[in-house]
């Protein structure tokens, strides 16, 4: 607690308390670590079942965003994985017994799979991929926009084992003409006019892509229940909305499924950057799909005092929407030039990529180090924010402020 | 009466507790609505907090950026709109100008 200020101390108690009275868990000497950022300011941290300590974003339905601290690393653990959840109640209970993911609609053979013919009738796929809500970094738009206002630990990396959902749609048999399959999970609104959240991919490019799975297990375990227990849908490079939790049916449907959570929910400006002159409208809109290129610097943290002329090390990750990342650089002299930082092991181009590099501050004062990646298309980020009004599509040049000296 | 042996005692409590939990293979508890998140007192507070939380808590409302009336009738209309959410004409109104007054720019 040394580096508090003494309001800053007096604010950590008063939120600890606050947390006690509310059944949470705290882990006391961390709460500090929201102060740094306006986003994440007042937030407490919170432990849900199955989870460690996260962000609080929303109780009911829940949503827990993941500390920076955890991007220093390509896998992120089960336990501190983000939880978005879109309608309560949410699912509580999974009995293996009974749960079935259920295959309908224009199939010639519909299906009843239990977990156990999820794993033993398709061949075991694996990918590791990252999983990004749309909305991650939301809090940081200018013009601020309605929606989550999250900072940017709406993301996760994980290896993903599953079943293909190109091998399960197969089994069952598409039906010629049949045009998009719909997800739904065991998640059901309080109210029945409240829109069911239920997502929806093109058949032809779920034939087409084979690591798309219908995911049973996480880093070598089974889901936690808010990431999606027993199962949930993993689409590599997409956003998260696709990736349905606790998936329990798939629908295989003649035309373009367009209930609320596909349109007007979820959309982007159908144009190249997906963005439009901020506080204007989009005039047409397309579902959101590929992610864009982001890098982030996970270690030191925002603030740390180092000593000029004494080398540390700058850590994080960088991903993209499925080309893989090509190169990361980092520049402290504001973008003037630019160095290559050394890239940690590959886990495929889904995945997060670990990046490191040395630097040796060398003024005193306040410092500032940029960090932008570029993916296997050339495709990289931007000095200044692109803008749309659903706070999507975030990827600007991220910084990180030091005290030199 | 003999007394009950206390390893016994707990292997029976552990049975009951096993069999109230059924046959879930996972179950996990709710945690409650984080205080963190109470809304502001002011007039329509309480019609607010009763209109809004059987959906959702209320970090829902308070993390949005400040706005005025017309950002919180669009917000409120998209809930009765949009959401389905049973809210009278009246207290709609009501949610409004507590928001506006309590959450305005």
């Amino acid at each position: 607690m040394s580096d508090l200020s003494r309001r800053d101390a007096v604010k950590a108690i008063a939120r600890f308390g606050a947390l006690v009275a509310a059944g949470g868990v705290v882990r006391p000497g961390t709460s500090a670590l929201a102060q740094d950022d306006p986003v994440l300011a007042g937030r407490p941290l919170v432990r849900y079942p199955e989870k460690t300590d996260l962000i609080l974003l929303t109780s009911r339905p829940p949503q827990l965003e993941t500390p920076m601290e955890y991007f220093d690393r390509a896998i992120t653990p089960n336990e501190a994985f983000f939880v978005r959840y879109h309608v309560f109640p949410i699912p509580l209970e999974v009995d293996l017994a009974t749960w079935r993911l259920r295959v309908t609609g224009r199939v010639d053979r519909p299906l009843e799979l239990s977990l156990d013919d999820l794993k033993t009738r398709f061949p075991r796929a694996a990918v590791t991929a990252v999983n990004q809500c749309s909305g991650n970094s939301r809090g940081r738009f200018s013009p601020r926009v309605l929606g989550g206002q999250w900072g940017d630990g709406a993301m996760g990396n994980a290896e993903w084992v599953g079943a293909r959902l190109k091998d399960i749609l197969a089994a069952a048999g598409v039906r010629q003409g049949a045009v998009q399959a719909t997800f739904d999970g065991l998640d059901r609104p309080a109210f029945p006019s409240v829109p069911d959240f239920v997502k929806s991919l093109d058949i032809a490019r779920i034939m087409d892509d084979q690591d798309i799975l219908v995911a049973y297990q996480m880093n070598g375990a089974p889901l936690p229940m808010l990431n999606g227990y027993p199962a949930r849908l993993v689409v590599p490079g997409w956003y998260a909305t696709y990736w349905v939790k606790n998936l329990s049916e798939i629908e295989v449907v003649d035309g373009t499924f367009e209930k609320f959570w596909m349109r007007p929910g979820y959309r982007i400006p159908d144009n190249a950057c997906g963005c439009v002159t901020p506080g204007t409208a989009p005039a047409r809109t397309v579902p959101i799909n590929r992610m864009t290129v982001r890098s982030f610097i996970a270690s030191p943290r925002p603030g740390t005092r180092v000593a000029a002329g004494r080398p540390i090390t700058l850590k994080g990750i960088a991903f993209d929407g499925g080309y893989g990342i090509q190169e990361v650089q980092i520049s402290t002299d504001g973008g003037a030039v630019w160095r290559r930082a050394d890239l940690g092991a590959d886990l495929g181009r889904y995945s997060f990529r670990e990046w490191s590099t040395a630097w040796t501050p060398r003024q005193p004062g306040p410092a500032r180090v940029l960090v932008r990646a570029f993916n296997r298309i050339g495709e990289s980020q931007g000095r200044e924010a692109l803008w749309n009004p659903a706070g999507y599509l975030r990827n600007v040049i991220e910084h990180l402020d030091l005290q030199v000296g | 009466m003999r007394r009950v042996p206390w390893p016994w005692l707990g292997l029976l409590l552990l049975t009951l507790a096993t069999s109230a939990i059924g046959s879930a293979d996972k179950m996990i508890p709710m945690p409650p609505d984080h205080a963190y998140a109470a809304l502001k007192p002011g007039p329509g507070v309480e019609v607010t907090r009763q209109q809004c939380v059987s959906c959702h808590s209320t970090d829902y409302i308070v993390m949005q950026p400040r706005g005025d009336a017309k950002q919180w009738d669009g917000v409120v209309t998209k809930m009765i709109k949009v959401f389905g959410a049973p809210v009278n004409d009246q207290d709609a109104k009501t949610i409004v100008e507590y928001l506006a007054t309590q959450y305005g720019n």
